[in-house]
C-alpha cells in the first residue's frame, strides 16, 4: 500500500501537500465558517467539476500532450446532458459521458491518424465543440427538465451529506490513481511521456496508449458537464470558457511535468484544490471586510500564484528537465 | 525533421525574393485564399464591393497584426497564449493615459504618451515573457500563462470593470482613420509583415531566430545569444500585441478590458498555423500568416453573408485548421 506513495515522493509534489496543509490551517484559524459543513460541501461540489478536467489534463500532460479542448466539451456535453434530462440521471449522464468520450476519440483520431500535434488538435476540437455546442443549444441556455431525477443528482446529497457530484469526483479520482500507479497502462502513459522513442522500441503500443489518456480526458470533461446541467438547471453552451487553461494550471502546481513522463493524480488534485482555495480565502477576505477585492483582483492574485509556483517547481526540479534535455 | 529546416532556412534565405509561385507551393494555403475569394464572388451577394472590402480589412487587421508576432514567437519554437489578455491590457491603458486630467489639459502630448505607453506595456509583457522562459526554463505554454491570466486582471481592475467611453477623434484614427481610403490599421498591418519579413530573411536576427527555433542547443553551441533572441521575439509579439488592442479601442471608441482580445490567442495561433508555420519552431512565413489571418476572417464573413449559423463558423474554423496542419505534414513528408 505504502508503493502508492513512492512516485510522489519528491519536492515537487510534496510542496503542493504542504502548501495546501498550511493554507487550510490558516483558514480555519482565520474564518469561523471555514470548516463548517456548509462551505466544506459547497467547495467541493463546486470544484468537483475542475478536479475531474484537471485529473484528465494530467493524463494527457504526463504523456507530454495537452488537451485544450476541455472547456469546450464540457459546455457540450452539459448541452446533451440537458437535453436528456427528461429521461433521468440513469440516461443523461451516459449520454452526456458518450459525448465527452467521443469528442476526446476524435482528439485522439486527430493526433495518433492524422499525426496533427496536440496542441493544434485540440485546439480545432475546443473550437468545433463549442461550435457544436452552440448550434445545439441554438444559442442559449438549455433548461433541464426540472420534474425528472436529473438535478437531483446536483442538488441533493449521498446520505445527506455528501454531493453526488463529490462522490463522481472521488470515483474517478481513486480509479485514475490505481490506474496510474498500479497498472500497465499507467505505466506506460509515464513511459511514453520520458521518451516517446524509446517507448516505442520497447514495445509500448504508443498511438493505443495515447488515445486511451485523450478519451479519459473527454470523458472526464463529459462527466463536468453533467455536474454544471445539473447542478445549475441548464446546459450552458457558453460556459467553460478558459477552463482548459485553469486545468492546467492546476496540474502544473501539483508537479506534474509538461514535457511529461513524471507526475502525480494526488498531487493534481492538490493543484486543483489549491488554486480553489485561493477563491475560496478570497470571499472570506471580503466577507471579514477588512479588504475589498473585487472579483477581478482575483485573476492577478491567481496569475501571481502561478508565478510563483512555477519559479519555485523550476529551481526544483529544474536538474531534471535539464538532464533530460527538454530545457 | 533536422534536414527539412536546414533547408527551409538555406532556402528562404538563398532565394531572398519572394513570388507568388513559391508562395503557392510553401504554403498552398494562397490557393485556398484565391478559391475562397472565387467562390464567394459566385455565392455571396454584393461580394464585389469597396464595402465588403472594407469590412473584412478593417476586421481582419488585428489579428493579422497579433498573428504575425505569434509566428515570431512559434519560429523560435515557442507559443504566447498571453497576446488577448496584453491586447486587452494596453487597449484599456491607452484612454487612461488621454482621459486623465493631464491628458485633458495638454490633448496633444497626452495622445503621444498614451501611445506610448499602451506600446510600452506590451513591451514589458513581452518582456517578462521571455524572461520566464529564460531565466528559468519554464514552458513557453506555462509562462505565458501567467500573464494571459493576469494581464487581464490587471485591465479590469484599472477600469473597475467597465467600458471606457472617449471622444478623441486624433486615437480613433488608429482604429477607423482611412490612407488613400484603405483602413489605417490595413495598412500597419503590411507595413509590420513587410518590416519584419525583411528582418527575418536580412538581418542577423532573423538567421538567429530560425537556428533557436531549428535547434535551441546547436545554436547556443555556436555562439548565439539564445536568451537575447527569444527575448526580442517576445518583446515583438508583446509590443504587436499592444498595438492590436489599441486598434480595437479605437475602432469601439471605448475600451472594454473584459472583451477586448478574448480568444486572440487561438485566432492568431490559427492564422499563423494556416499560414504555414510549424509549432516545432524554425519556420516563420510572415506573409503566410498574413493570407492565414485572411483565409480564417473570410470563411466567417462569407459564412456570417450567406445566413450561415454564427458558432457554425466555429466549426468551420476548426476544420480548416486540421486540413491545412494535415496537408502542410503530409507534404514535408
Amino acid at each position: 500500500m505504502f508503493g502508492m506513495f513512492n512516485r510522489s515522493r519528491d519536492l515537487r509534489t510534496e510542496g503542493v501537500w504542504i502548501a495546501v496543509v498550511l493554507v487550510v490551517i490558516f483558514a480555519t484559524l482565520r474564518y469561523d465558517n471555514f470548516m463548517g459543513l456548509y462551505n466544506v460541501q459547497t467547495f467541493f461540489g463546486y470544484n468537483s467539476m475542475f478536479i475531474l478536467i484537471a485529473l484528465g489534463m494530467a493524463l494527457v500532460i504526463m504523456t507530454g500532450g495537452i488537451d485544450l479542448s476541455v472547456g469546450s466539451v464540457v459546455a457540450l456535453s452539459s448541452v446533451v446532458a440537458a437535453y436528456a434530462s427528461p429521461y433521468g440521471i440513469e440516461v443523461a449522464l451516459p449520454a452526456a459521458l458518450l459525448t465527452g468520450i467521443a469528442a476526446g476519440a476524435i482528439n485522439a483520431f486527430l493526433i495518433t491518424k492524422m499525426r496533427i500535434v496536440p496542441f493544434i488538435a485540440t485546439l480545432a476540437m475546443m473550437l468545433g465543440a463549442r461550435g457544436m455546442a452552440l448550434v445545439l443549444a441554438d444559442n442559449k441556455s438549455v433548461s433541464v427538465d426540472w420534474t425528472s431525477n436529473f438535478t437531483k443528482f446536483g442538488l441533493t446529497r449521498a446520505f445527506g451529506l455528501i454531493p453526488w457530484a463529490v462522490i463522481l469526483a472521488a470515483v474517478v479520482f481513486l480509479a485514475l490513481w490505481i490506474m496510474l500507479e498500479r497498472t500497465t497502462l499507467g505505466r506506460r502513459i509515464l513511459t511514453i511521456g520520458g521518451n516517446p522513442e524509446a517507448a516505442k522500441l520497447m514495445g509500448v503500443p504508443v498511438n493505443q496508449t495515447l488515445a486511451i489518456t485523450y478519451i479519459i480526458s473527454g470523458a472526464c470533461a463529459g462527466l463536468a458537464g453533467v455536474i454544471l446541467a445539473s447542478g445549475f438547471g441548464a446546459g450552458q453552451p457558453l460556459e467553460g470558457l478558459g477552463w482548459e487553461l485553469s486545468a492546467i494550471a492546476s496540474v502544473v502546481v501539483g508537479g506534474t511535468l509538461l514535457t511529461g513522463g513524471v507526475g502525480s493524480i494526488p498531487a493534481t488534485l492538490a493543484g486543483a484544490v489549491l488554486l480553489g482555495l485561493i477563491f475560496n480565502i478570497l470571499n472570506f477576505e471580503n466577507g471579514l471586510g477588512v479588504i475589498s477585492l473585487s472579483a477581478y483582483w482575483q485573476s492577478v492574485i491567481r496569475g501571481g500564484f502561478l508565478l510563483i509556483v512555477v519559479i519555485l517547481q523550476s529551481r526544483s526540479g529544474g536538474g531534471l528537465a535539464r538532464r533530460r534535455g527538454t530545457t | 525533421m533536422t534536414m527539412t529546416k536546414a533547408t527551409d532556412m538555406t532556402g528562404s534565405s538563398a532565394s531572398g525574393k519572394m513570388n507568388f509561385g513559391q508562395l503557392a507551393r510553401d504554403n498552398g494555403t494562397f490557393l485556398a485564399l484565391i478559391a475562397l475569394i472565387l467562390i464567394n464572388m459566385i455565392i455571396t451577394p454584393n461580394f464585389l464591393q469597396v464595402q465588403t472590402l472594407y469590412v473584412n480589412l478593417t476586421q481582419v487587421a488585428t489579428i493579422a497584426i497579433v498573428a504575425i508576432g505569434m509566428t515570431l514567437v512559434i519560429a523560435s519554437a515557442g507559443i504566447d497564449l498571453s497576446v488577448g489578455a496584453v491586447m486587452a491590457l494596453s487597449g484599456a491603458l491607452a484612454p487612461f493615459v488621454f482621459l486623465s486630467e493631464f491628458g485633458m489639459a495638454s490633448p496633444g502630448l497626452a495622445l503621444v504618451l498614451s501611445i506610448a505607453v499602451a506600446l510600452l506595456a506590451g513591451l514589458l509583457c513581452g518582456m517578462f515573457n521571455g524572461w520566464l522562459i529564460n531565466q528559468f526554463a519554464i514552458q513557453p505554454i506555462v509562462a505565458t500563462l501567467v500573464l494571459f491570466i493576469a494581464a487581464r486582471g490587471l485591465a479590469q481592475v484599472l477600469t473597475n470593470g467597465n467600458l471606457q467611453v472617449f471622444d478623441n477623434p486624433a486615437f480613433e484614427f488608429i482604429g477607423s482613420g482611412r490612407v488613400l481610403g484603405i483602413p489605417f490599421q490595413a495598412l500597419m498591418a503590411v507595413a509590420f509583415a513587410l518590416i519584419l519579413s525583411w528582418v527575418v530573411r536580412r538581418t542577423a536576427y532573423g538567421r538567429y531566430l530560425l537556428a533557436v527555433g531549428g535547434n535551441a542547443k546547436a545554436a547556443r553551441l555556436s555562439g548565439i545569444s539564445v536568451n537575447r533572441v527569444r527575448l526580442a521575439t517576445y518583446a515583438i509579439c508583446g509590443v504587436l500585441a499592444g498595438f492590436a488592442g489599441m486598434v480595437v479601442s479605437a475602432i469601439n471608441s471605448a475600451s472594454d478590458a473584459n472583451q477586448t482580445g478574448q480568444l486572440m490567442e487561438l485566432d492568431a495561433i490559427a492564422a499563423a498555423v494556416v499560414g504555414g508555420s510549424n509549432l516545432m519552431g524554425g519556420k516563420a512565413p510572415i506573409i503566410g500568416a498574413l493570407i492565414g489571418a485572411a483565409i480564417i476572417q473570410l470563411v466567417k464573413y462569407t459564412l456570417l453573408a450567406n445566413g450561415v449559423h454564427d458558432a457554425v463558423a466555429l466549426i468551420a474554423k476548426a476544420v480548416i485548421i486540421i486540413l491545412a496542419v494535415y496537408f502542410q505534414f503530409n507534404r514535408s513528408e
